[in-house]
């Protein structure tokens, strides 16, 4: 441990008053995973105190053991100094303490009203419990300025609205203790930004708030301490007036972080994919991109930035043929496609695209599938599996093998089943299965999510020198770093449309991130409307 | 055909609809809280049964009525210990409840009585006798309400009042109170349940439990008071008949009830019309009349008229998720 | 996720799921008053031992291959075909209407194959319509199927005390099929090359039984399209994801699944009652459904299972004649009970097995 801090002594500048959360040795374990690993936790009352760490650093699992989501295999808890049991979420809930999940604890079709009434309804009869509720809100809406419509369906509103219905719902059933998970990863920088207002007016009135996050940015703007974790330790205890970002990083991933690929320059080829004015509808009507338009060109990387639901996702589910092309058309050589002329993921394989797809449990692999059987999924008519009509066993074999030594992937057992590869070999494996075939077009979605540091070198180093054989790649990622890091041009989506365009060597984040939350860029130099360059 | 004629084909299709509407009722409780329950066949055929039998042994309909309840609450835990504790899979452990049913009943009226899977037949006292109902002499000479009144309204057994009051309650119980908030709930997104310190799983052993009630007293009702003893596969069908209209109707009490009125009503009018040539068409096969409720929800299904929405975690056991 | 070891979670578990049944339907004979042993031994005897006996166990096998690979297929499409019951039922009546329109003129090496192909595609026709409304138009399946169950039935005895009834009964049942559209019996081939069998109606359908499950075994893994299947079945996302065609592999599982619970009518209305009677599948759909389940899905334990399942109702049925107080539906009983700790209950036993397992490897 970096930075042993004693309970009385990081509590001790704050006030006197016993801390609203003290964790003492709480160790969880899951199987043979150490989630936890005798972890400490203070959080003086009335403070904003954030959690941070990579992904798998085991924060979650330390507030789903404060929230009674899990209980500890042993350590204990105490709650604004007393000893508290937590063994379900109503004991929780009684003992103040409200939490937001990462995903939306709301019933979609259910109204705000009875969302937020949901587990305190104030007696067998409801007519009672609304009206109370109603008034409850009411009187939230004007201490803490958190505005909802309590007769709006819940699926309708936006999700920086959800969110708000989340906390009205913690705060009515009177949580003086507020835990947030991950609460921006689905928030534009505005929202975001909103939202901190948001958590200083909770503050201001005495609630302690517990922000888990791993970005750093959001822990040195809004928290007053912070507590770092790595691989399920807690690994430091700092006051965020006292850190800096620089140090903060290093504790979180434990040595100075080197996200700089060397980048090998390519002279750029022709166009290898076009997609001109693509619209596309989802569910329910809701336009998902607008006029979207881009190039990609031989021996070029373009990054794709954007806060998370923003588009990208459907943009790669229609560039690789998963949805169909509504509006708008994609060239690829003197393939037009459109929506008269649909394509499907298959044929697209056949005319040189591969596709890293964003999630690689749902989409990209087959989890109970033997690896071999997953390292030819979407290629299993192709000639590495048999011949004619029938699949061999042996083929497979021999393929898969082939692959795991090529991108040391571990275990080499070509039978042992997906599920049972860290997430750093299955993402390998996946990248593995695209890149074997030499596309020509490469679509790559979140290609280092979950993954660790090696494995994000590893996989970032075989992107690149793809790039260097002349293949034509699309990046999409949530972590700017990663699209810097990468790309030679860089495109920005805001509410499915590309709002801007830069090359690498013109970028800064400052600009990327207004764009990000749809604040145009115009005036910047090194940015232009996208609609010029299509 | 007169106005009694029609009076008399409501009057049936009101009798064949009752064990309709307890089993929907039930499905709509059950699924509502997000548990497919294709085992109310089953649940059905086992309350017609220990109803009869206990009836017989006891000489009381009520003995038996009680008995029928607890048989098929026996039924919906097992349901429940599969799906909900075991979080089995729904589908599954319905058709085995249904398999279950359908051989116990032979094998323990076998056991007990010794007439081939019967129940010996039920005098009066051992079976629910139709009620009048207050002021029907009163009325009897008031032309339309008279008739009416004695025969429709009038002189049921208890069992189809109680399918009656059902609809309503559990309405009331769905949409007015804490218990049918969280049910829906529960049946939606039980994660927001489990997180607002709520139990799901004592939720959902909660719905089974009203489920195996209502269908008890259905079973009760065809052995008890349509009926006058138990036959082997008594049910014939009518658990499935009672899932088509709980679809049919979209899960929404009144809807279902009006379902399952319009197929009680089909069976009693092709009962009735059986042998008559109708009109243009001619005369209608009595199978052809039998079969139209699952057509009808098939037709639903496929989306031709209106969309049927499921509560959405419908056959998905809750895990917690980290 | 720890994985059990093999031999736990093919052979132990189900043993123990198996045993767990049996047990419970000991319990049920123990209050009935009567010995579990003595029961059992008169199922035993019934279904192996007395003349002809093995001959009646392995015919309804050959009912129950058929019924289980349709289940099966289906399940590894991530499809619950609960309609096998009305496709083998509508596979008769295909088998029928085949016999009936060539009987006349064609010979028996010709009828057989059309034969089977009617009932196949009469059953895939039955399966095909819940498939197509499950791919294009979400329709739930387990529904569309129970009722397509109904609707078939319903067909069934319309036609059967109809334009199919045979003149003069006074049971619908349908005409008959003449000898050349009619499956050899066993013990009538084996007599013509002097092997004595005891009389049963096992036929030759149990070669086309066998048949069926090396045909299935190479189509799910041994094939591309089997390959798919099982991504759609194993997870629909990633299928889309490898250019699968869902719907169509919905379909043509569905269809296929179908043919296989039709081809059930080859065993029982070909290879025996030589007529299409009413309700002639007697619940082997439904039964299908616990092979499959016991079988996990794979021919092998398929043709184990089935074994089980027809010697169960073959030495059930023994039950009464034997016992004044135990009936054959017995069988059914144990039947759900089955259903129930190897369907329903699989996962009762994993957790525990799971914490012993992983205690071993720390060990």
């Amino acid at each position: 441990m970096i930075n042993e801090t004693r309970p009385r002594k990081q509590s001790e500048a704050v006030s006197n008053m016993p801390p609203a959360v003290y964790l003492q040795n709480i160790t969880k374990t899951f199987g043979a995973v150490v989630a936890n690993d005798s972890v400490d936790l203070t959080v003086p009352t009335g403070t904003i105190h954030g959690i941070i760490g990579e992904n798998g650093a085991g924060k979650s699992t330390v507030v789903s053991i404060l929230y009674g989501f899990y209980t500890a295999d042993s350590g204990s808890i105490e709650i604004n100094g007393e000893p508290a049991t937590i063994t379900n979420s109503a004991d929780a809930i009684e003992r103040g303490i409200g939490m937001v999940h990462q995903h939306f604890m709301l019933v979609p079709n259910f109204t705000v009203l009875e969302n937020v009434m949901l587990g305190s309804e104030d007696g067998f009869f409801l007519r009672k419990g609304k009206a109370a509720t109603r008034k409850e809100l009411q009187r939230l809406s004007d201490e803490y300025g958190l505005d909802v419509d309590p007769d709006a369906v819940v699926e309708t509103l936006p999700v920086g609205i959800q969110q708000r219905v989340e906390i009205l719902k913690a705060l009515r059933r009177g949580a003086r203790i507020l835990i947030l998970d991950e609460p921006t990863g689905v928030l534009t920088p505005d929202e975001t930004d909103r939202f901190f207002d948001i958590l200083r007016g909770l503050r201001a009135q005495g609630v302690t708030v517990l922000l888990i996050t791993h970005k750093l940015r959001e822990i040195m703007e809004v928290t007053d301490g912070v507590s770092v974790m790595r691989r399920g330790k807690m690994v430091a205890h700092k006051q965020t007036s006292e850190t800096t970002r620089e140090e903060l990083a290093e504790l979180m991933v434990g040595r100075r972080v080197e996200l700089t690929t060397p980048r090998i320059h390519v002279d750029t080829g022709p166009i290898a994919l076009e997609a001109r004015n693509l619209t596309w509808h989802g569910a329910r009507g809701v336009a998902r991109l607008r006029n979207v338009s881009l190039i990609l060109r031989a021996g070029e990387i373009l990054g794709l930035a954007g806060v998370s639901g923003n588009g990208q996702s459907e943009l790669l589910d229609v560039l690789s043929g998963i949805a169909p092309v509504q509006e708008g058309q994609i060239i690829i050589g003197n393939r037009i496609i459109n929506n008269n002329t649909p394509t499907d993921p298959a044929e697209l394989r056949g005319l040189g695209v591969a596709h890293v797809p964003e999630d690689r449990h749902k989409r990209g692999l087959v989890l109970p599938f033997e690896a071999r059987e997953n390292a030819v999924l979407g290629y299993h008519t192709g000639p590495n599996t048999g011949e004619g009509r029938f699949l061999s066993p042996r083929a497979l074999q021999g393929h898969c093998e082939t692959l795991m030594e090529r991108f040391d992937i571990r275990p080499t057992n070509p039978k042992l089943a997906a599920a049972g590869f860290s997430g750093g070999n299955q993402q390998k494996l996946v990248m593995a299965r695209e890149i074997e075939p030499e596309p020509s077009i490469m679509l790559i979605g979140q290609p280092t999510r979950g993954v660790d540091i090696g494995g994000i070198s590893f996989i970032h180093a075989e992107i690149m020198a793809r790039k260097a054989a002349g293949c034509a790649i699309l990046l999409v990622s949530v972590e700017l770093d990663e699209i810097m890091a990468l790309s030679d041009r860089i495109a920005v989506m805001n509410a499915g449309e590309i709002v801007g365009e830069t090359t690498r060597d013109n970028a800064d984040y400052r600009q990327i991130g207004l764009m990000m939350a749809g604040v145009s860029g115009t005036g910047d130099a090194g940015i232009s409307g996208m609609g010029d360059t299509a | 055909m007169t106005y009694l004629d029609f009076l008399l084909i409501f009057d049936s299709a009101l009798r064949l609809a009752t064990p309709l509407i307890l089993c929907a009722m039930a499905g709509l409780i059950s699924e509502r809280a997000g548990i497919v329950d294709i085992g109310l066949e089953g649940k059905l055929l086992a309350g017609a049964f220990t109803a009869a039998a206990v009836a017989t042994l006891t000489g009381s309909a009520w003995m038996g009525l009680c008995a029928a309840v607890a048989s098929s609450v026996f039924l919906s835990m097992i349901h429940g210990f599969a799906c909900i504790t075991h979080k089995g899979e729904q589908i599954i452990s319905g058709i085995a409840i249904n398999i279950l049913a359908s051989g116990a009943t032979v094998v323990a009226s076998v056991a007990l009585f010794q007439r081939g899977g019967q129940t010996p037949t039920l005098d009066r006292d051992e079976r629910f006798s139709p009620i009048d109902l207050p002021s029907t002499e009163a009325l009897t000479d008031i032309p339309w309400l008279g008739p009416l009144w004695k025969e429709l309204i009038s002189g049921h057994t208890i069992p189809v009042y109680i399918a009656l009051i059902s609809v309503p309650l559990i309405w009331w119980l769905l949409w007015r109170t804490r218990f049918g908030l969280r049910l829906r709930a529960v049946g939606e997104m039980p994660a927001a349940i489990d997180s607002a310190g709520v139990s799901v799983t004592w939720l959902r052993y909660r719905a089974l439990i009203i489920a195996g009630i209502l269908c008890g007293i259905a079973g009760a009702f065809l052995s008890t008071a349509h009926g006058a003893g138990f036959v082997r596969e008594m049910s014939a069908g009518k658990g499935y008949i009672a899932l088509a209209a709980m679809i049919f109707g979209k899960w929404k009490p009144w809807s279902v009830l009006a379902a399952c009125l319009l197929f009680g009503f089909l069976e009693a009018g092709a009962n009735r019309m059986q042998g008559t040539p109708l009109p243009i068409v001619g005369e209608i096969p009595i199978e052809v009349v039998l079969i139209l409720p699952y057509v009808a929800t098939v037709i639903l299904l496929a989306g031709f008229f209106g969309k049927a929405i499921p509560p959405r975690a419908l056959g998905t056991p809750y895990r917690k998720e980290r | 996720m720890t994985r059990l070891p093999a031999w736990i979670e093919y052979l132990l578990i189900p043993l123990m799921n198996l045993t767990l049944a049996f047990a419970v339907a000991a319990v049920v004979v123990m209050l009935i008053g009567e010995n579990p042993i003595d029961a059992l031994t008169v199922m035993i005897n019934g279904a192996f031992v007395y003349e002809g006996a093995l001959g009646y166990t392995l015919y309804y096998t050959t009912s129950l291959i058929f019924t289980g690979l349709a289940v099966s297929v289906a399940f590894h499409a991530s499809l619950f075909n609960i309609g096998a019951e009305g496709q083998a039922y509508l596979g008769g009546l295909g088998a029928l209407l085949v016999a009936l329109m060539l009987q006349d003129w064609l010979p028996m090496i010709l009828m057989i194959p059309l034969c089977i192909i009617g009932a196949a595609a009469f059953g895939a026709l039955w399966a095909l319509i819940p498939g197509w409304l499950q791919a294009y138009r979400g329709s739930h399946i387990v529904i569309t199927t129970i009722m397509f169950n109904f609707i078939g039935a319903g067909i069934m005895v319309g036609l059967l005390s109809g334009s199919l009834m045979r003149p003069g009964q006074s049971n619908p049942e349908s005409l008959l099929f003449e000898d050349n559209a009619r499956m050899p019996q066993l013990h009538n081939l084996l007599g013509e090359f002097g092997i004595e069998l005891g009389r049963s109606p096992l036929n030759l359908s149990i070669v086309f039984a066998a048949l069926a499950c090396f045909g299935v075994w190479l189509l799910i893994w041994r094939t591309r399209w089997g390959y798919a299947l099982r991504t759609m079945g194993a997870s629909e996302p990633a299928a889309h994801y490898a250019g699968v065609p869902v719907p169509r592999m919905i379909v043509t599982a569905m269809c296929i699944s179908g043919a296989l619970a039709g081809m059930m009518a080859i065993n029982t209305v070909m290879g025996d009652q030589g007529k299409v009677t009413l309700g002639f599948p007697a619940g082997f759909g439904f039964t299908g459904i616990a092979v499959a389940l016991m079988g996990r899905s794979h021919p092998v334990g398929i043709i184990l299972a089935a074994l089980l399942f027809g010697a169960l109702l073959q030495g059930g049925s023994e039950l009464d004649f034997e016992f004044q107080t135990i009936t054959r539906e017995m069988v059914l009983l144990i039947q759900g009970l089955i259903i129930l700790f190897s369907g329903a209950l699989s996962l009762m036993f994993v957790p525990w097995m799971e914490r012993r397992f992983a205690r071993k490897e720390i060990a």
